[in-house]
């Protein structure tokens, strides 16, 4: 393939990936942050101890966890129809990378969360503070390099995770290497797709850790 | 100012119960400094958790400042700690927020307005001394000024009383008296009640009125700083003036002699010496300046039996000493 029939291909397929990621990335981020909260909160030892909801919570995270992407795609096919209206194409895609990542992200934000010095949040509790204030301007503000920092590794497995929406017809990079690169032999294409793919990370992980470090004033 | 009546806390860790209070009464007048002094695992973090109900007795009452906080609604309850300012050994500041945002944090947990806000936190970092680290965040800052956002941050809903958790123990000696001394001031000049915790002798020696020695939960002497000093087998007064091992010999009679203000300006041992025609011997003793008061406690020697030293040791009494006979069956006691 000529270098012009292989930019139109290219461009294609990271406007998909940057789409699933994105929006994936984005559903993500506010699910993890909720299901992050709510088990640190009815922990035993939280601000808001439910055990039996705590538990619960942590083995549905787990099992989600537990599932292979590709798996976890076509199961949840029902699911990703409810929601969307269909079940191939970039948009469906969108659906169950967000159901597979939201539990990922949801641990290194509990994880985030219990970063926080204990002494803050007694500090916080004994000037009359409410749950929801602890909550939004202890917690959440104290952990956020590392929030950001979690969402900086999950925003990267979902790009890995998008190269398998091509099963279901989602396209993108990982799509177009496994079609042109693999399947028809085309080591440009390959290349071409492996080297987006490795500056799109490299960004990434460079823009989470610019805004990590802004946020860290330790 | 602050009344706790038969406190009692437990807690239930893997199957064993630990009761960390057992059963306290202590009462806290209106404007004085009172230390609980004990070693760590003592209880006394927990019973100052109990005040502000940031730990919930099992049994007992909290009265602060004439309101039982047990029976407080959840959100009375948070508006009564908006008025009880406490502090923490670890200083418990925000690290993602400046020396000012720190200080406006209770503030907007009070729902302050922002205008209002800001001027009462220039006041606050004024009052401490923090103007010019205002914009700084707290890990560009010493311990001490640590402390003294802490402090700032307490006193920023008007508190009548204020909780001090191990305040200076994190803090080097110079610090710890800096901190001391605001905490002094602010005291007089605010009229502040401060319930403060410590394993601190010095503490308690610099600054308090009244001390309670707290161990395995319990109180085991509470009162007036210079009346706990006099009281005959006083611990608090063996751990502020560690005197040497007792060497009680037959003929001779040891006496501990602690005295008090007025009494510490008089020569009473040379006194002593020329009326009985004795040789007293000093084994031992400290004199401290205890608040604005000399404090001082001798252990000395008069030959003789005790029996024969009748009218010695009631010459000392009369003096307005304190006077504790050693028996030569005395153990001497262990220091804390």
């Amino acid at each position: 393939m000529t270098w012009d029939e292989i930019t139109p291909l290219l461009r294609d397929a990271t406007l998909e990936t940057l789409q699933m990621t994105w929006w994936s990335s984005l559903f993500t981020a506010l699910g993890g942050l909720l299901l992050g909260v709510l088990l640190v909160l009815t922990d035993r030892t939280g601000l808001l101890p439910v055990p039996p909801l705590h538990q619960v919570l942590g083995a549905i995270v787990n099992v989600g966890r537990s599932l292979p992407f590709i798996i976890l795609m076509v199961a949840i096919l029902p699911f990703t129809r409810a929601v969307t209206g269909t079940t191939i194409g970039t948009t469906a895609a969108i659906v169950p990378l967000a159901v597979a990542a939201i539990p990922f992200y949801a641990r290194l934000v509990e994880t985030a969360l219990r970063e926080v010095d204990p002494a803050v949040i007694a500090a916080a509790r004994a000037m009359g503070a409410s749950r929801r204030q602890i909550v939004g301007k202890v917690l959440l503000r104290e952990a956020r390099p590392g929030l950001v920092a979690g969402l900086t590794v999950t925003v990267i497995a979902l790009i890995g995770y998008s190269a398998m929406a091509g099963a279901i017809g989602g396209g993108g990079l990982g799509d177009l290497a496994v079609r042109y690169g693999y399947q028809r032999f085309e080591t440009g294409v390959m290349v071409a797709t492996v080297v987006v793919l490795i500056v799109l990370v490299q960004l990434i992980q460079m823009l989470g850790d610019l805004l990590a470090r802004r946020l860290t004033h330790r | 100012m602050i009344q706790i009546e038969k406190l009692k806390k437990t807690y239930r860790t893997r199957g064993r119960t630990v009761t960390a209070v057992d059963g306290v009464d202590l009462h806290v007048r209106e404007g004085e400094i009172f230390g609980v002094l004990g070693r760590s695992g003592a209880g006394k973090s927990t019973l100052l958790r109990c005040v502000n109900l940031l730990e919930r007795p099992d049994s007992g009452r909290v009265v602060v400042d004439g309101r039982d906080l047990a029976a407080l609604p959840e959100r009375r309850l948070r508006a009564a700690r908006q008025r009880i300012g406490m502090i923490h050994q670890h200083f418990g500041l925000l690290t993602s927020r400046t020396v000012a945002g720190n200080v406006a944090f209770p503030l907007e947990v009070m729902g302050v307005p922002r205008r209002e806000r800001a001027r009462r936190v220039a006041e606050l970092l004024e009052l401490v001394g923090l103007t010019e680290h205002a914009k700084a965040y707290p890990a560009q800052i010493s311990g001490g000024q640590k402390q003294r956002v802490g402090i700032a941050r307490a006193l920023a809903g008007r508190p009548r009383v204020l909780l001090s958790d191990e305040a200076t123990s994190a803090l080097d000696p110079e610090t710890t008296a800096s901190i001391l001394q605001l905490l002094r001031d602010l005291n007089r000049e605010l009229g502040l009640t401060i319930l403060l915790i410590t394993h601190e002798m010095e503490v308690v020696k610099r600054i308090c009125d009244s001390a309670a020695i707290m161990r395995a939960g319990r109180l085991v002497e509470s009162g007036p700083l210079s009346e706990l000093l006099t009281r005959p087998g006083s611990q608090l007064a063996r751990d502020l003036f560690p005197l040497p091992p007792a060497q009680t010999r037959p003929g001779a009679t040891v006496v501990d002699v602690t005295f008090v203000g007025d009494t510490a300006d008089r020569p009473f041992i040379s006194t002593l010496a020329r009326t009985y025609s004795i040789d007293v011997n000093i084994l031992g003793g400290a004199v401290e300046q205890i608040g604005d008061r000399r404090v001082g406690r001798l252990r000395i020697e008069l030959p003789g039996d005790p029996d024969a030293n009748a009218a010695q040791l009631a010459h000392l009494r009369d003096a307005g000493l304190t006077v504790e006979v050693l028996d030569a069956a005395a153990r001497p006691e262990v220091v804390a």
